[in-house]
């Protein structure tokens, strides 16, 4: 067995609106923060999971993002992993 | 015969009494269940109530969907048996699949407590046979997640199968369509954002809440009888 970190990323489809994002861009100038746009807002879990090789831990985080990380809905995920 | 409510209790949940009240006030039935039991019971029809199913972690509804009851709410559904979530409860009906879409933070990310008014605009559901479409009624809503969202392909079903059971004469939450409460393709399960129980006596200022309630316990000696003649 293999320990790997896994970085989830959650996220809102394209084309979802994303009330949380947008306003957050709104406060963005009066910060002076006028180069800054396209601002979405998710989630992220860290974990660890234990897996035989690097293919079987994806396919683990893979089936956990489906069933119970997002809703597939509105919701898209980014998986990192890396050898712990 | 009286009809045999039950009301999920989730760990969060704060309108079961609520419910239980209303319903019990209209010559109902209604107890509550346990989410951590497995069986429901004894029950014409089952109603997921208002709140905080879980604390609203990960996803309003997420985790919910994932309690020993669903088991037992999913096989009544299926067997044709009249389930309604209201608010927190519409939330954990999508997150179980029993409802398409999703609901998401309301338009202008503010949490809306207030009265409103919604159209019936289908009868085909056991909250809203033989009630009059296009009759208004005014009810509260009290939710944060109450924008219901959907692809374009689900919108048409549930526009040309007359799912789309309640609409929000004046859209509080940026809801696709002005969606206010869907049924599932049999009529059997519903969902709504707002709250037919805070309306069911005059001292809350209305008792229109009363009009859906009355047809679900209606609906659910109408199945009771079907199901035991089966």
């Amino acid at each position: 067995m293999t320990r790997f970190r896994a970085l989830v990323e959650v996220s809102l489809r394209p084309g979802i609106a994303d009330p949380q994002g947008a306003t957050i861009e709104r406060a963005l100038p009066a910060l002076g923060f006028e180069a800054i746009s396209g601002v979405r807002a998710g989630k992220a879990f860290r974990f660890v999971v234990d897996a035989t090789d690097e293919h079987a831990a994806r396919k683990q985080v893979d089936d956990l993002c489906r069933r119970l990380l997002t809703n597939p809905v509105i919701e898209d995920s980014a998986v990192t992993l890396e050898q712990a | 015969m009286t009809a045999r409510i039950g009301v999920v209790l989730f760990p969060g949940s704060n309108c079961e009494h609520d419910v239980v009240e209303a319903v019990n006030a209209l010559g109902g039935d209604a107890h509550i269940v346990w989410h951590d039991d497995r069986s429901l019971g004894t029950v014409d029809a089952v109603v997921l109530p208002g709140g905080f199913a879980h604390g609203d972690y990960l996803r309003p509804g997420a985790l919910a969907r994932f309690s020993p009851i669903m088991g037992a709410v999913e096989a009544f559904a299926a067997g044709g048996g009249p389930v309604v979530g209201i608010c927190n409860g519409f939330q954990v009906l999508t997150e179980a699949h029993l409802l398409p879409g999703a609901l998401q933070k309301n338009r202008g990310l503010t949490f809306l407590c207030t009265t409103v008014e919604v159209e019936v605009f289908s009868d085909r559901s056991v909250l809203t046979s033989g009630v009059e479409v296009g009759s208004r009624l005014r009810i509260p809503i009290n939710h944060f997640e109450g924008s219901y969202i959907c692809d374009q392909s689900t919108l048409d079903e549930l526009r040309a199968e007359g799912r789309i059971i309640l609409r929000y004469v004046d859209n509080p939450n940026g809801s696709l369509a002005d969606i206010a409460g869907i049924a599932n393709a049999a009529g059997n399960v519903v969902g709504l954002m707002p709250h037919p129980e805070r309306a069911a006596d005059a001292l809350f200022g209305s008792t229109d809440g009363r009009i859906l309630l009355g047809a679900l316990l209606r609906s659910a000696l109408a199945w009771s009888a079907v199901a035991a003649g089966s």
